[in-house]
């Protein structure tokens, strides 16, 4: 569990988040969805602890990150697991390698142990035999999919994904929500998402934390999603012509 | 996991810099031998001195100053560069994250690969410059092999290479920390990942320039 303590946080005189209270659960697919520029990925690197916020705290169940020693914070991140907006695999190593960083750091296992682990990750992520290939020889869903194999390498206690789909087709993207859901329930680990993409939240949208403008406007499960009458959230999801279109048809 | 990346970075500054430094530390002694030989020629100063004067200049100066400033463009835009290619992917952050104290993983096998290897490179250099000067001067008969020879075993100091190695270890240092953090700190896109290159070049061979003048005089106080 994670939770956000009244959140500030400003860029010189720019205010980007504006005081955000949540709860992200354990067991559960978090979602922080918005417009591009809402404050996402700010608020997701708070969360991480790699931007201080200006004011607020992040609570780790009963640990602040945010005024936590650099020990303390060693030890949580390993219990971390993040796949960047840009995946951040180190290019110059092959998929085993980045895959097996992690374990390199932070275990003692024999290099034969290490790589049944990775092999087990890639197993999970579907992307088996890829070891010895190099991140610039993948496709890029491949590459969000070897992103997600080694946050989970070291079996962390809490996940982190900005934009897991963005830039892929629609079944791809079905896909990668799907492991991401199944890994959080298999190991109950507290995972927040951020995505703009309607698939996902009404896939996988269990705990949602809608932003607008760095506040948070709404909050609620995909089952109250289609129920709620809350303005920014109809904007937010009935943005695409084609429902639009949809909706008028209906009526 | 600190240990293969040193040895790699060994690899790296050590081998890999050979060439341009062993190209380098030639024509510096061939050079040194030739204009000693313009200068003196017609005076009173006994020719077998040129061995000597090509040692001591090689020793104490030329073989670890100038090495230096050509391995802060070598290796130290390379370090910035790759630092900062790190931290503009992402990379750094991404370590971050897992926990890895990435100041220490990233940057201390690149020192500890600096402060062995870069003296060794100095040594090699005063040696192939003293080469040098004997191959450019010797053959095409400036001097008598012999007396080059004589000249290069006579007045030696043990102090002077004392000095070359302070020196190589701290011009080592300072380029290697200058770049270092030129790299690990870069912001912003392509262009700033070049100037911060660049700065570290540049600063690096300022601050190895000044050391220089503050090392002589201590040392020869
Ligand atoms: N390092 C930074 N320095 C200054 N301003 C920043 C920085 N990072 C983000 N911002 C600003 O914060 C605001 C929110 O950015 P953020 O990246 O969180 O958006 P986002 O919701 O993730 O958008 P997207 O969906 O496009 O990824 C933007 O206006 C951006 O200009
Ligand atoms: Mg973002």
């Amino acid at each position: 569990m994670i939770r956000a303590e009244s959140i500030y946080k400003e860029f010189g005189d720019q205010q980007v988040l504006k005081g955000i209270d949540f709860l992200f659960e354990a067991g559960k697919t978090n979602l922080v969805i918005g417009k591009s520029g809402s404050g996402k990925t700010v608020l997701l690197k708070i969360l991480v602890g790699l931007f201080k916020p200006s004011t607020g705290h992040v609570w780790y169940d009963n640990i602040d990150l945010v005024t936590a020693n650099k020990d303390t914070l060693r030890k949580l991140r390993m219990q971390v697991g993040m796949l960047f907006q840009g995946n951040a695999l180190f290019d110059s190593m092959n998929i085993e390698e980045n895959i097996r960083f992690p374990l390199d750091m932070f275990t003692t296992l024999t290099l034969k142990e290490k790589n049944k682990q990775v092999d087990f990750c890639l197993e999970r992520v579907s992307l088996p035999g890829i070891n010895q290939k190099y991140p610039s020889e993948i496709s890029g869903g491949m590459q969000k999919r070897v992103g997600i194999a080694r946050a989970i390498v070291l079996k962390p206690k809490y996940l982190f994904c900005d934009e897991p789909n963005s830039g892929l087709d629609p079944q791809t993207s079905i896909t990668i929500d799907e492991l991401i859901q199944d890994i959080t329930k298999d190991n109950n680990i507290t995972t927040v998402i951020n995505t703009h993409d309607m698939n996902s939240v009404m896939e996988i949208g269990e705990n949602i934390c809608l932003l607008e403008k760095g506040v948070l406007a709404w909050k609620g499960s995909k089952d109250q999603v289609l129920q709620d009458k809350n303005e920014t959230l109809h904007d937010f999801i009935f943005a695409s012509p084609f429902l639009q279109k949809l909706i008028e048809s209906n009526h | 996991m600190y240990y293969k990346e040193t040895l790699r970075q060994m690899y790296d500054i050590g081998i890999g810099s050979l060439p341009i430094v062993f190209l380098i530390s030639i024509f510096i002694g061939a050079v040194t031998s030739v204009q000693f030989y313009y200068q003196m020629s017609g005076t009173l100063i006994p020719s077998y001195y040129i061995g000597y004067i090509v040692r001591d200049m090689t020793i104490i100066e030329l073989a670890p100053t100038i090495t230096c400033l050509v391995l802060a463009g070598k290796v130290g835009s390379n370090m910035a560069a790759e630092l900062g290619g790190m931290r503009q992917k992402e990379h750094i952050d991404a370590m971050e994250i897992m926990g890895v104290n990435t100041s220490a993983y990233l940057i201390m096998p690149k020192v500890i690969a600096s402060l062995l290897m870069i003296p060794v490179l100095v040594c090699a250099a005063a040696l192939i410059g003293i080469l040098g000067a004997y191959i450019a001067s010797v053959p095409v008969g400036l001097f008598t092999s012999a007396e080059f020879i004589k000249g290069v075993r006579s007045f030696f100091v043990p102090y002077n290479v004392f000095m070359m190695f302070v020196k190589a270890f701290v011009f080592g240092y300072i380029l290697t920390n200058v770049s270092c953090y030129q790299g690990y700190f870069v912001k912003g896109g392509s262009i700033e990942l070049g100037e911060a290159s660049t700065r570290a070049v540049v600063y690096s061979n300022i601050l190895i320039l000044l050391a220089d003048y503050v090392i002589a005089l201590v040392l020869t106080a």
